[in-house]
């Protein structure tokens, strides 16, 4: 039947193709995976995929002015923003029918901390106005324009206006461009002031403290797997257990143990100063800032490092380093041109795993980072908590997103991803 | 060849020993002595140190007591990597991150050739086992054949005046190790390479070696020609250790003419070499007998040997021999070989006959 010479496709022996019956036989096999996988697809959708959609979807969601303000949205649509002048009654009439309903709803407050975001000062004018809108007869209680300016002259400033204006599509880009820093203005996207960029240096220094940490952690961890991968199995097991000790100690513990030994008055500082090395008045600064953020972060990611590097030592032959010596290779030439390439797989795993961590870590800089060793996360924590601008932690968390992904891509070219074992 | 002849040694070991642990010796007391261009084997169980004794001389272990010497110079303080030692590894060893030329590449740059001279070795030693079309490939992509090759062309690219083989054909399949012993001996020769071997497949040794020294308890037990060994094993355990071998045990009654007279322990008598020392008047003693020296045609039979009574337990159809097993003295494990020609019978389990074999053939040993 597979006869070589047949030009169609290949025949099973009931005359349908090959392909089709190899499926069929297949299905119910394929069906029995999926059930058993089920659970498990069902769970990580549910935990996993969703949330991070909605994260994502957040970052340029904008329905809150076009359900709070729909008749506003519509009636603003003819204002021209660069009159320099307040729109006409028409506006502010459509603005109190909105407000009416909304402060009734109590949703106005909202649609204020929003427009908040993008130009501060907002939020006030809509409570006040609120406040008094609830008890207007909108059909007779007109014109509204000079009651609305005499609650606050605010609803005077075009730049209010505008801001509703620009915020009134359904989806927006101006989280990303807040995460990005920079601003809608009168001429579409511009770099805000200097002194109101932070998004960018925060980008920066996550990205360069978690390479130096994956760097710092490659030193450290480099030797410490090739003795456990060289060491007979019982002592390499002791060690172990000395590598993965502080997997049992919780985070917490071990950042706030960094605290003590960095501080001014920690035991570092308090043994330097014994002997004599540093002076009283000159104790060095090493927590609080982005060395403390380093060391602390380094030594908690170690072990993501050293493991995948022992599990790929644990497979070289030892028999490798041997021939090379045969060979006449010194000790050196050995290492670098034998045993260093075939463990770099495992350095790249650990790599990975350790940069990735590290971009998006967060107690351990907010801990022992102060202001100049903090990193993104802590800034999207903030906004997530604090400021409750989760529009725009979910654009700064999607940016993270992107820049893990382009890194993991261009590592791909590169190094090759094959060449990546992660045990 | 001899043991004493130190005049022309090239590699020697002397009074060689070696511990791991501080409390036991894996090597006891090693004295050997290679001359030039030739192909030893050691051969052994495992764990008879035969491999620690390649790995000293290789100097991947130092010698705990004793001295080893190359070309006359003592290697014992000397790194592996200036010994200039060709080695092949059990695994071959070759490197999985370079192609195959980069491999044999690889101690050619290390001596810091230039890349012409480099390319030219490398090309000469790949034709040399016939890879010369798979310079470019990485090992993974080569059959364990093929690969095998490439590490020998690997350990002579360099020129060494010695190769050290660790059990490298123990991944072959049979007909492939069969090629390739043939073809590593007659390699070994024709460079005029001096070659240790190590194998624990007795025949690999006996068909590829000068010498075999049979390794036992950290001991050379015994260092001779392949025929010497099969033929004329000194002690028990070479006997049974190399080739198929049947034993009697018995005591020494006297010794006339060189002969021994032993009763075995239902009362037979036997003639036999005394070989072992300890074969004297009064004392136990082993004795060996080889399967196809084993006669039961009385018309071949010499006049006036002694035979003994034996009965057919089973008779195995190979081929090219017959393979009878018998119940001789209380020992229903003694097996004969024939060879399979027109007139030689055929026995049946249950058969009573006779056996014998010549005095020189039967060596009495240490008990």
């Amino acid at each position: 039947m597979s006869d070589t010479t047949q030009s169609g496709p290949v025949l099973a022996a009931d005359g349908t193709p090959l392909k089709r019956s190899l499926h069929r036989a297949l299905r119910i096999q394929k069906l029995r995976a999926l059930m058993l996988i089920a659970p498990l697809l069902a769970f990580v959708l549910l935990t996993f995929i969703v949330p991070i959609g909605q994260m994502l979807f957040r970052s340029v969601e904008n329905d809150i002015v076009a359900n709070t303000l729909p008749k506003t949205v519509i009636a603003l649509q003819d204002w021209d923003a660069a009159s320099g002048q307040a729109p006409d009654e028409a506006v502010f009439a459509a603005l109190a029918a909105d407000l009416y309903v909304a402060s009734n709803e109590k949703t106005h407050t909202r649609v204020g901390s929003r427009l908040n975001y993008e130009t501060p000062g907002i939020s006030s004018l809509f409570r006040k106005a609120g406040r008094k809108a609830k008890k207007w007869d909108v059909e007779n209680d007109g014109p509204f324009k000079e009651q609305f300016i005499k609650i606050d002259d605010g609803w005077a400033d075009p730049d209010v206006w505008r801001t509703i204006q620009t915020y009134s599509p359904k989806y927006t880009n101006g989280y990303f461009l807040n995460a990005a820093d920079m601003q809608k203005g009168a001429d579409g996207a511009e770099i805000r002031p200097e002194s109101e960029r932070i998004y960018i240096t925060l980008f920066k220094r996550t990205l360069i403290m978690s390479l130096i940490i994956t760097g710092a952690c490659i030193v450290l961890a480099y030797p410490v797997a090739w003795i456990l991968a060289n060491l007979p199995s019982a002592k390499a097991n002791l060690l172990m257990i000395l590598v993965l000790l502080p997997f049992w100690t919780s985070l917490l513990v071990r950042t706030s143990a960094w605290k003590v030994m960095l501080q001014q008055q920690g035991v570092i500082n308090d043994t330097l100063v014994w002997l004599g090395l540093v002076a009283d008045d000159a104790r060095l600064v090493m927590i609080n800032n982005q060395l403390g953020t380093i060391i602390a972060m380094t030594h908690i990611l170690l072990p993501f490092m050293i493991l995948p590097m022992y599990s790929v030592m644990q497979t070289i032959n030892p028999s490798y380093l041997r021939a090379a010596k045969s060979m006449g290779a010194t000790n050196w030439t050995a290492f670098w041109r034998v045993y260093f390439p075939l463990s770099v797989p495992g350095i790249g795993a650990g790599s990975i795993l350790v940069f990735i961590l590290a971009i998006g870590y967060y107690i351990t800089p907010e801990l022992v980072g102060g202001t100049k060793g903090v990193f993104i996360s802590n800034r999207i924590a903030f906004h997530i908590s604090t400021s409750l601008n989760w529009g725009l932690a979910a654009a700064l968390g999607t940016i993270l997103l992107a820049v893990v992904l382009i890194l993991y891509w261009a590592y791909d070219k590169i190094v090759g991803i094959d060449n990546v074992k992660l045990g | 060849m001899a043991d004493a002849d130190t005049s022309n040694a090239f590699v020697e070991f002397e009074r060689v020993q070696k511990s791991y642990d501080g409390e036991t010796l894996v090597v006891k007391d090693l004295n050997l002595t290679m001359p030039k261009g030739e192909f030893l084997t050691m051969l052994g169980p495992s764990g008879s140190g035969k491999t620690t004794c390649l790995m000293m001389l290789a100097g991947f272990e130092t010698a705990t007591h004793g001295d080893i010497r190359l070309g006359g110079t003592s290697i014992n303080n000397i790194p592996p990597h200036k010994r200039g030692i060709g080695m092949v590894f059990q695994n071959y060893a070759l490197f999985p991150h370079m192609t195959i030329a980069e491999n044999l590449s690889f101690p050619l740059e290390v001596r810091k050739l230039g890349k012409s001279e480099r390319e030219a070795k490398v090309k000469r030693a790949l034709d040399m086992v016939e890879m010369g079309a798979f310079g470019g490939r990485r090992p993974a992509q080569l059959s364990g054949g093929q690969q095998q090759r490439v590490a020998l062309a690997r350990a002579l690219v360099f020129e060494p005046e010695l190769v050290l083989m660790d059990e490298p054909l123990g991944a072959l399949d049979k007909q492939l190790r069969e090629k390739m012993q043939f073809e590593i001996t007659n390699l070994a020769h024709e460079l005029g390479i001096t070659t240790v071997y190590v194998t624990h497949d007795q025949t690999e040794a006996l068909t590829m070696s000068d010498r075999v020294a049979v390794f036992d308890d950290g001991r050379i037990q015994q260092l001779d020609p392949p025929d010497t060994l099969y033929e004329e094993p000194k002690n028990s355990f070479v006997a049974q250790f190399i080739g198929e071998n049947n034993t009697l045990e018995g005591v020494v009654k006297e010794i006339n003419n060189g002969l021994a007279l032993v009763q075995l322990d239902d009362g037979e008598l036997i003639d036999c070499q005394p070989v072992h020392e300890s074969v004297k008047p009064g004392a136990r003693t082993r004795v060996s007998i080889r399967p196809e020296r084993v006669e039961y045609n009385k018309d071949r039979l010499k006049e006036g040997v002694h035979t003994l009574k034996a009965e057919v337990k089973e008779f195995i159809y190979m081929g090219d021999i017959f393979r009878t097993r018998l119940n001789v003295a209380g020992n229903d494990e003694f097996i004969i070989k024939t060879r399979n020609a027109p007139d030689v019978d055929r026995l049946q389990p249950g058969q009573q006959i006779e056996i014998g074999w010549l005095p020189e053939d039967c060596r009495a040993l240490d008990a």
